[in-house]
């Protein structure tokens, strides 16, 4: 039987059903299930979110100012993004303004997120859908060295016997036979296609990435104490400055900047020296790869960020690109308001809430959401033992968000779409040229690979961000002006009966945003709808399949039991669970009186 | 056969030397003298890698982010040559039934051979179903990777308290492992999430001396855990001398005064923020200007705003009240006599300059 979607596409559930649960290299927990035909072609595709927290729950009642904590666990992984998000929930609901350096070092901070996150996401989550560390054993490392050479003549390492001294620690990691996190992995599959030396190039950087990465978070460190989790605060950030007094070993000192701007350095070098060559080589071997495009050529959707100058978050101050994009068409990018209660809706018949009038959506201010676990008529398995799920039920953790009905793809690859159909010239210029070096056309962008390289600009554009926001600071602070905090509200007292703001951000994984509604001093109504909510939304009450789901559909898989291709979609997109599943219940009930297990 | 760490070490083109040294600076990392370093040199050189199951309930992976961060050793070495971390659902390559069947395949071949380290908590209520891996709760793969464990290790506050989604109201009903697993020896590293290199420090331990470290009535090591932040505070003379930031991005706040007035829970936290201090020994937040949240202890999101200061406190300025804000503190989380521990553990480092207590 086929069912036809009102976003394009057709689904068919006769043949094969094949699981995938845990989906692992993700950041919480999901299950995915698809129909394969005769073929083994996807022709059904279903994305599960399988965790809950409830966190929006947690938050009614508290201290505004203690928000950003709480929604900061919502994700370790793009750990601070929530924060930023809250700090300025709050700032719009109370009209606080921050100081331009402020700004300046939220943007870094976010900034150094992005290109840690992407580059963590390539080399340590995603990598392994295209790279076999098993077949980097019969590189040739004098062929490796040359390889690396001509794909990144700045690169460094990259003599002959750096490249064997690395194989012969895999060799004998392999030879131990305690394989670690790469056993049981689909190492025979015929959808890895690279040769050994591009495999062993590409086993060489998950080394060096591994390593490097942790020096990026020390600039996350210097001003928010710690990280993951720093520390941030609604009115600016909580580290002061002080470049010349004394006791400025308690503040942002010269030393301290000179460390930050030493990261910024070398960061900016590591991407362009490893990151971008490596897309380079491996996505020109896998071209002809271009399943999962899904969603991203026909509705994509971003909330822009990085302001410029500090507290306008117009889209023309904003240096993320903001805008939507439907039903593939280019030349109109459409504005998008986060406060117009007709634009960004939940709709939850096939997630495990409840509404009232479930054909309704409900705009995030006005949520309204009660956990029900409950499974369709046709699921097999049992409630707590789940070997198929019946998507026509309820079945999934995550909500089903929509922009104006419209199910939307988020995240680096959407903000690309909507940047390069808004002639935003630095990404233009990028894809143009990325597009070049692969001698690929524009089509090519809405693809799995498409996503992945979209990921890696952008970790590249967020790298000379850091340095120009680095800049900035230093001029205004040589400027005389070295205030980091506006205090003006901070105290309560000072606060409005009842306020609602919203904040939002462009997390690693896409459009982040935090409605908060504020009744005497305290937190009435918290809500976010997160990248992972959009792109792992399921269908909504028009049948509508999300991007997950979307991106999954009329793959070829080579080997239905070992799901690689399933993986490299899925990862493309970064997805993050935790962040994905959540709830808010209007009057925050007591939900603990389960029985004990 | 399986090889050694040394093994390892040395067909990586380590020399002998630099493995020796390797050792030393383990066991400085440690807080343990340099005689130890030929007892981690033996551990090292003579035993397999130790197969780890690191399982993931409901979290946000803090803690594996930290860990990833950790600057000696490096998380390469550790994951290459220390130990052999099997099923880790955050980096492992295989998926779905290929990734469940190892976690069998561990539990069975190694009996009371192998560590689980737990991220996250199990959701207890609606049958388990929060937190779903392979169709089925997830707190049955923890019982079941618990189940020959030959010991525990509880990553950060989740996994040792409960952490924010068993803040009130608790609506999954989260709980942390011991209250679920009561038959094995369980180690609690906790922190929101806990220090990098105190993550990989308390790994080398087991796997060196073959045994916990001294862990103290909570289940913490006492390495890390049995001084408070604000015991080993640089900002502690501001204390003392009752300087404090009294808002932010004051002249106070500029010369680094104490942020005990801003709402700072070092003097009840006990950690090692102060001391190992962050990514790689750069900062920690009271450094970067913010107070401590007290992310290391049970219960923190429910123990007034973080930007309450402590209360019944009405003197500043004489060290010895410093004492009686953590025992006034820690009474109210029914562990006096950790505090009373803890202060004696002061007075004689007081009294001892640096001798170890």
């Amino acid at each position: 039987m086929t069912i036809q979607t009102p976003n394009g596409f057709t689904l068919d559930t006769s043949g094969k059903r094949v699981v995938v649960d845990p989906v692992t290299r993700i950041e919480g927990h999901m299950r995915c299930e698809v129909n394969v035909n005769d073929q083994n072609i996807i022709t059904n595709a279903v994305s599960t979110g399988t965790m809950w927290r409830g966190l929006e729950v947690i938050l009614k009642g508290r201290d505004p100012r203690d928000a950003w904590a709480f929604v900061q666990r919502i994700c370790g992984v793009c750990t601070g993004t929530h924060a930023l998000t809250s700090v300025r929930a709050v700032e719009d609901a109370l009209g606080i303004t921050i100081p331009e350096n402020a700004n300046s070092i939220r943007n870094i901070m976010q900034l150094t997120l992005q290109v840690h996150d992407h580059l963590v996401h390539f080399y340590h989550l995603h990598a392994l859908d295209w790279v076999n560390p098993v077949n980097a054993l019969k590189a040739d490392p004098n062929a490796t060295s040359l390889l690396q050479q001509s794909v990144s003549p700045s690169h460094p390492n990259s003599s002959p016997g750096y490249f064997r001294d690395v194989q012969n620690r895999l060799k004998k990691f392999v030879e131990s036979g305690q394989l670690g996190p790469f056993k049981n992995g689909y190492w025979t599959n015929p959808a890895y296609l690279l040769p050994p030396e591009a495999d062993l190039m590409a086993v060489t950087h998950y080394l060096e990435a591994l390593d490097f990465q942790k020096e990026i978070m020390k600039i996350r460190t210097v001003f928010g104490g710690k990280d993951p989790h720093p520390n941030w605060i609604v009115g600016g950030v909580p580290c002061a400055i002080n470049i010349d007094g004394v006791g400025a070993v308690g503040a942002i000192n010269m030393e301290r900047l000179n460390l930050v701007s030493s990261v910024i350095n070398a960061t900016i070098e590591f991407v362009n020296n490893v990151y971008i060559p490596d897309i380079v080589a491996i996505g020109g071997l896998y071209k002809g790869w271009l399943y999962g495009g899904g969603l991203s050529g026909k509705n994509v959707l971003a909330y822009g960020d990085i302001p410029d100058n500090a507290n306008n978050y117009e889209t023309a101050n904003l240096m993320m690109p903001r805008g939507a994009i439907i039903n593939g068409n280019l030349k109109e990018v459409f504005p998008v308001d986060l406060r117009n209660p007709d634009e960004i809706q939940e709709f939850v018949p096939h997630s495990w809430y409840s509404y009232a009038d479930e054909k309704k959506g409900l705009h995030p201010w006005d949520g309204e959401t009660t956990p029900k676990f409950e499974l369709g008529p046709n699921t097999v398995g049992s409630r707590t033992n789940i070997q198929q799920i019946d998507e026509n039920g309820k079945y999934s953790w995550i909500k089903a968000p929509r922009w104006k009905g419209h199910a939307m793809e988020v995240g680096p690859l959407a903000r690309y779409v909507v940047g390069y159909a808004a002639g935003h010239t630095e990404i233009t210029d990028q894809v143009k040229d990325l597009l070049g070096r692969l001698n690929a056309p524009v089509d090519a962008l809405f693809s799995t690979l498409g996503r992945t390289a979209a990921r890696a600009l952008e970790c590249q554009w967020a790298a000379y961000k850091m340095r120009y926001f680095m800049d900035k600071m230093i001029a205004n602070l040589k400027a005389g002006d070295s205030a980091t905090a506006n205090t003006t509200n901070w105290d309560p007292s000072t606060w409005p009966k009842e306020a609602k703001g919203v904040g939002f951000t462009e997390a690693p994984r896409g459009a982040l945003a935090h409605w908060i509604k504020i009744k005497d001093t305290r937190i009435d109504n918290y809500q976010c709808i997160v990248p992972t909510t959009w792109n792992g939304s399921p269908r909504d009450n028009e049948g509508n399949i999300g991007a997950f789901e979307a991106a999954l559909m009329n793959t070829k898989v080579e080997v239905p039991e070992e799901p690689v291709e399933i993986l490299r979609t899925l990862h493309s997109f970064d997805p993050c669970l935790a962040c994905s599943t959540h709830v808010m219940s209007e009057d925050g009930q007591e939900l603990t009186q389960v029985r004990v297990r | 056969m399986m090889e050694s760490f040394y093994d390892v070490m040395r067909r990586q083109g380590i020399s002998r030397r630099s493995f020796l040294k390797f050792c030393s600076l383990t066991a400085a990392s440690l807080g343990l003298g340099p005689s130890f370093a030929p007892t981690i040199a033996n551990a090292m050189e003579n035993k397999p890698r130790l197969p780890v199951l690191w399982l993931h309930g409901l979290e946000c992976t803090c803690c594996s982010e930290s860990f990833i961060r950790s600057a000696h050793p490096l998380v390469k070495d550790v994951v290459l040559s220390m130990l052999s971390l099997d099923y880790d659902d955050t980096i492992m390559a295989s998926a779905g039934h290929q990734a469940e069947a190892i976690v069998t395949e561990i539990v069975e071949k190694y009996k009371g051979n192998y560590i689980l380290a737990v991220e996250g908590n199990p959701p207890l209520n609606e049958d388990g179903m929060f937190c779903i891996i392979g169709g089925k709760p997830f707190v049955e793969q923890l019982r079941y990777a618990a189940s020959n464990a030959k010991a525990i290790i509880s990553w950060g506050s989740c996994a040792s308290w409960g952490c924010v989604q068993a803040a009130r109201p608790n609506p999954t009903r989260a709980t942390p492992v011991h209250q679920v697993i009561t038959d094995k020896p369980i180690i609690k590293v906790p922190g929101c999430p806990p220090i990098a290199e105190v993550m990989t420090a308390v790994v080398s331990y087991i796997l060196t001396f073959e045994r916990f470290p001294e862990l103290d009535r909570q289940g913490r090591p006492k390495m890390f855990y049995s001084q408070r932040i604000h015991d080993k505070c640089y900002r502690r003379p501001h204390f003392d001398a009752g300087q404090f930031v009294e808002t932010w991005d004051d002249e106070g706040a500029r010369k680094g005064y104490c942020l005990y007035k801003m709402g700072c829970k070092g003097p009840t936290t006990y950690n090692a923020c102060s001391t190992v201090r962050w990514n790689g020994g750069l900062s920690f937040p009271i450094q970067s200007g913010h107070g401590c949240i007290g992310c290391s202890e049970d219960g923190f999101w429910d123990k007034g705003g973080f930007y309450d200061r402590l209360t019944n406190i009405h003197q500043f300025g004489i060290e010895e009240n410093a004492d009686k804000i953590g025992m006034a503190a820690a009474g109210v989380v029914g562990a006096a006599a950790v505090a009373h521990a803890a202060v004696s553990a002061i007075k004689r480092a007081r009294d001892n300059g640096d001798k170890q207590s």
